[in-house]
Order: structure tokens, then sequence, then C-alpha cells
């Protein structure tokens, strides 16, 4: 195998997983503070078409990557109110979030189908990629390094930081964390506004990097499989980063094996396989005696303040 | 709550009982023909997938346009092939539908089993090949490969790597039948032209079409065409700087230099005269196959960038097809193990094509 090859194939694996990996990451934080949003996919969806009509309209795609943010945190609003105010199923309501997410991205989405967009290249000068070695360290979109970093940020406040303490505590008991006096729902506001946040900027992954044009269902499901690997990684960040780039690798080498020309499994097996994986994980960490999923106790439940 | 469901029931019966005797007269007069005609379309894939879907609702908008207010049409997007789609498709004749379109292999079987329900109804199915022995059900398809054998001429004359990448949905006859005109045209060219195919097992999937892509032009192809919905292999192509071919509509503004031609589909022709032959009573179930001397499959415009002795050969198929005069699937054709299949001179007759399962020479899948 060639370097040119191994490169090649080392960055379309990290192009793959870091969607996954950004948005992961915002689901990991809403279901550490209690809320489960399966709104995800429909928040990618308008996080795509916003940062899609914005760079095409202003020919800024970092504007375009911000404003897809914006427009998807403001869909999680919605979901927020919905959830924690009129306190509404969170099981149902993720459901809507995606179906509206779907529509309202299909309505908003229409006169931009059949162009295309400046996108975000790399950061890093044009010496600094002129070998292979070089551009597997400094060639990818600046989202990979961002996902990289947000791995890390999200780490150091659940495990560092005061306010992340909070958060787990609201998550994991959130009678106890109002009874000392935490403000139970705010912080879970912020929480899914975050989500948010970063479904719309993996949203905008796609629009504007990966497959710069706009066309309906764009993300094609894989706003499911940032909430699954929510399950693998067990709310851990450092799981969420070995999960997505896990998952890129079992695309990436899939697609790879077959350009090869190895037929040596059927098509389809090799496509169930992702899935297979994630099974077979979540039933080894199920059998696992210690701490089992870890999953926060008070996930999915509504709250109500007594007293 | 039991009697008023009992209620509505019996209210329902009654009103079912009335619309059978209105019914059975308005039938009787079919072969006379109609004032207005109610058409229903049922497609796989969103509207803006600016690839299959898209030209069949191009082709809904140009019916209207040419019957005017003779016709009423609708559509459903996004219908899952397989049980969903037979919910879909019975309720669109329940509302009232003099024809339904349905627009995607996987909805044969439904449409079948929705036609036997149905029988004042009619129903169309793209790309299928069987009706089930229905009366009130035809089958309509176009022959793209002969665009194929276009694109298979141009990717060996411009290739330099002899190789060239194919993006396949699924292994069903008119996919196989499209990978073999491509690699049969090329090999007329260049008796070594190889076509690697990656099958990404679904219809639209713009990620993974584009991780495919990336994944063909790492191994060595420099010419990528897809089977598939969406402009993301053009895309990809044009980023590695190879070259590609539209899918079912001209896709040109997603990959200026990259993109050298499409195979565009243009089943307005078709409507048109279906819904015509329904408006004046003459509507037969039929089995058609047209290509590009009916209109139904075009190229689109070559692009510039083409060298000139490319674009005249592209051209002399695309005459020659029209004229009858060429014909892709003629022996001797060789399969993957290099046993001659069909015979010096010998054409496969179109029943054969539309059971194609097997490769020909050079294609590694």
């Amino acid at each position: 195998m060639s370097l040119d090859l191994l490169v090649a194939i080392l960055m379309t694996i990290a192009g793959a997983a870091t969607p996954l990996l950004i948005a992961g990451l915002g689901e990991l934080v809403v279901e550490k503070s209690g809320v489960l949003n399966l709104g995800v996919e429909g928040m990618m969806l308008i996080g795509a078409v916003t940062g899609f009509a914005v760079a095409t309209t202003t020919g800024f795609p970092v504007l375009g990557a911000f404003a897809a943010m914006v427009a998807a945190a403001l869909a999680s609003a919605i979901f927020a109110v919905l959830v924690l105010t009129l306190m509404a199923n969170q099981v149902a309501t993720g459901l809507a979030l995606t179906i509206f997410g779907t529509g309202v991205s299909a309505l908003i989405g229409a006169p931009f189908v059949g162009i295309t967009t400046p996108t975000l290249g790399t950061i890093f000068p044009d010496w600094l990629t002129s070998t292979p070695l070089l551009r597997l360290v400094f060639g990818h979109s600046p989202l990979v390094y961002l996902g990289l970093l947000l791995t890390l940020g999200v780490w150091w406040f659940l495990n560092r930081s005061r306010a992340g303490l909070i958060l787990r505590a609201v998550g994991e008991s959130d009678t106890a964390a109002h009874a000392i006096g935490y403000p139970v729902l705010k912080v879970r506001y912020l929480a899914i506004l975050f989500g948010g946040a970063m479904a719309g900027l993996a949203g905008s992954y796609y629009s504007l990097v990966l497959t710069p044009m706009w066309a309906e269902r764009l993300t094609a499901g894989r706003g499911w499989i940032a909430i699954a690997l929510v399950v693998f990684a067990s709310w851990r960040p450092g799981r969420m980063l070995a999960g997505a780039y896990l998952f890129g690798l079992v695309i990436t080498m899939e697609l790879q094996a077959k350009a090869a020309g190895f037929n040596m499994f059927a098509p389809e097996f090799l496509a169930a396989l992702p899935y297979i994986a994630t099974i077979a994980v979540l039933a080894i960490i199920s059998a696992a005696k210690r701490g089992s999923a870890n999953a926060p106790a008070c996930l999915g439940k509504s709250f109500r303040a007594t007293a | 709550m039991f009697a008023l469901s009992r209620r509505k029931l019996l209210a329902a019966g009654a009103a079912f009982g009335l619309a059978a005797t209105s019914i059975a007269p308005a039938f009787a007069q079919d072969g006379e023909g109609k004032d207005k005609v109610k058409a229903a379309f049922v497609y796989v894939g969103p509207v803006g997938d600016f690839g299959w879907t898209y030209a069949h609702d191009q082709a809904r908008k140009c019916l209207e346009k040419n019957l005017g207010d003779k016709v009423e049409t609708s559509y459903v997007e996004n219908v899952a092939e397989g049980p969903d789609a037979e919910r879909v498709i019975r309720q669109l004749a329940q509302d009232g539908n003099d024809i339904v379109f349905t627009t995607s292999f996987g909805f044969m079987n439904p449409t079948i089993k929705v036609a036997k329900q149905f029988p004042n109804v009619k129903f169309e199915h793209a790309t299928g090949y069987t009706t089930g022995g229905n009366d009130n059900m035809g089958l309509y398809n176009s022959k793209f490969y002969q665009g194929r054998a276009v694109l298979g001429t141009i990717a060996a004359m411009m290739s330099k790597t002899g190789k060239a990448g194919y993006v396949a949905s699924f292994p069903i006859p008119e996919v196989v039948m499209g990978i073999n005109a491509f690699e049969l045209a090329a090999k007329k060219v260049n008796p070594d032209f190889k076509t690697q195919v990656v099958w990404v097992n679904s219809w639209y999937d713009p990620a993974k079409e584009a991780d495919a892509t990336k994944a063909l032009l790492s191994q060595g192809a420099d010419v990528i065409t897809q089977h598939t919905d969406s402009p993301a292999p053009l895309q990809a192509a044009e980023e590695a700087g190879a070259i590609a071919f539209g899918q079912a509509w001209n896709m040109e503004s997603f990959a200026p230099n990259a993109h050298m031609t499409a195979i565009v589909d243009q089943w307005c022709p078709y409507y048109t005269k279906r819904v015509q032959a329904l408006l004046d009573g003459t509507w037969k179930a039929d089995n058609v196959w047209l290509g590009m001397a009916e209109g139904e499959v075009e190229m689109a415009p070559f692009n510039d960038k083409m060298p000139a002795d490319v674009k005249a050969a592209a051209q002399k198929i695309v005459d020659e097809t029209k004229a009858g005069t060429y014909e892709v699937f003629t022996g001797p054709i060789k399969d993957q193990s290099g046993e001659v299949k069909i015979p010096e001179g010998e054409k496969i007759p179109d029943e054969d094509l539309l059971k194609m399962d097997w490769y020909v020479e050079g294609v590694q899948s």
C-alpha cells in the first residue's frame, strides 16, 4: 500500500468521523443533564440548510457555519420549552423535532437546490500540505481539528469544572440538585442549546465540507448514528472520540475494500458491519458488571420543582 | 362510543354502496374517454434530489403544462420501497386518482397488489419486469444503457489510468446492464479498460457516495460514473481533478470542470402520451422500453473541455443509436471469466437484458 493511498484513507476516516463526533458530543452533554433529545437528525438538517443558504448568499462559509449553529440552537430551544417548561414527553417531542427539521429544511432549501457553494477549505498555507505526511497533519477541514478540541473541552468541562459537576448532579438526581439550590431547568436549557448548536455545526459539515450542496435529507440518517454513539461511548467524551473514529474506519474500509476489488464478503454484510459492531459493543458494556452502561439516572424524566 | 362508531360504519357502508353504483356507469363510459384526469406520482426520493426523482417531477410539471386544466397531478415523495409503498399507493387509489405512476423498481410488487384491488384505476410502474397479470397496470422504462455507452466511450478516450470507478446502488438488472454497457463501449476504445464497481447499497446517501468516490479515486480510477441519485460523486471528482458524468439530469452546475456530459431522463413525452390516451379512452396496459430514438434518453451538452475527437466519437454513438445502427450489446461479448457468452454478430434480446445478472469481461465488482 502506497503512502499516498494510506494518507487518503486516513483522511477519509477523519472526514466521516468528524460530524458524528461533533453531534455526538452535543448530545452527550444534553443526556448528561438528564434530557434525551432524539431530534439530532432534524437539527443537523436545519444546520445543513442554514449553513448552505448563508454561505451561498454571503460568500463566507465561516459565517454559514455560525449561522448553522444559531439556527439549530433555535430549533432546540423549541424542544427545550416543550419538554422543560411544558413537560412534554421527551421521546415523542424529540421525534417530532426530527420530522419538523426534515420538513422545514426542505422548505428553506427549495431555492438552493442545484447550486454549489464555496467550502470551508484548509486553514494552513499550501506549503504545509505539500507532502502526504504533512497533509495528514495539516490538510483537514478546520472542523476536524475543532472536533478534537471539543472532545477535550467537553471532557474538561464534565470532569474538571464546577459547572460540569453541577450539570452531572442535575442529570443524576434532579430533586437533590434542586434541594440544595441548583437551577435544574436553567442547566438543562443551556445543555439543550449547546446540543442544538453542535448538531447544527455537524450538519453544516455536510453542506459546506463533505458534499458542498443542498439536497433534501442531505445527512441521510447520520443524526441517529450520533445518538447511538452516545450509548456506545457510555456517556464518556474519550470513548465518543474513539467510537466516532471507529465508525469512520469501518465505513471507509468497507468502501476501500470494495474499490480494491475484495469480494470475500457480500456487500450487504460489509454495509451492516458498523451496526453489528455497535450492537456488539453495547452488549459487552451491558454485560460488564462495574458501572454497567453508566446512563445518567434521570435520563428522559421530566422534572417538576416541588416547593 | 360504540353506537357512534357503528353509526359511522353504517353511514360509510351506505356511502360505499352509492359510490359503487355511481362508479359502474362511469366505468362503462371508459372507452369514450374522460374530460379530466387525476394523476398521482409516487417517488422514492425527495423532489429536491436533483437526480432521478427530480427528473420525474420535472416531467410531472411538464405534463401539467402540456395538458393544462385537463389534468390534475399530485405526488408523494420519500416513499420507502416495501410495505410502506403499498399503503401510499392504496391511499392514492382510494383518493380518486385515475392513474398512478410508481417510479421506482422496488414499488413493483406493491403496485401489483394494489392494482388487483382497484380494477378501475390505471397503474403504471417504471423499470419493473412484470404486472402480475393485471390488465390495468402498464410498465415503462427508458433505455438508459444507450447513454451509458456514450459515457463509456468518453471515459476510455479521456482516461490516463485506463480505469473507471463506478458508484453503484443495488445489483439489480437495471444497474448491472448500465455497468456492462459502459464497460463494453469503453473496451471498444481501449481493450484493457477496467471498470471498478463499488456498491453503496442506497439510491441516495450523499456522504457515502462521496466517500465511495474518494475510495475509487485513491485506488487509481481517474473517471467516475455513478448509478446513485445525488451529485456528490461529481463534486468529489471535481475536487480531485478527475472527470465524471451526471446522472438523470444535467448536473454541470455542481462540477463545471469534471462534468463531461450527463444522461438526461426525459419522461415528459411518455407521461403526456399516457394521460392523453386516458382522456381519449384509448389507454391500454402496455410494456414499453424507449430510448434515444424516441427522445426519452438525451445527453446533456458536452463540456467544452472535451477534446474535439472525443466529442465527435460520442456524438457518433448518439447519432447511430438514434438511427438504429449502433447497439452496444452486440456480440462477441465475454463474461468475467473470459468465456464468450454472446457469439459474434448476435444481439442480447430485450427480455434477457431486463434480467441481466452477469458482468462482462473487464468489470471488477
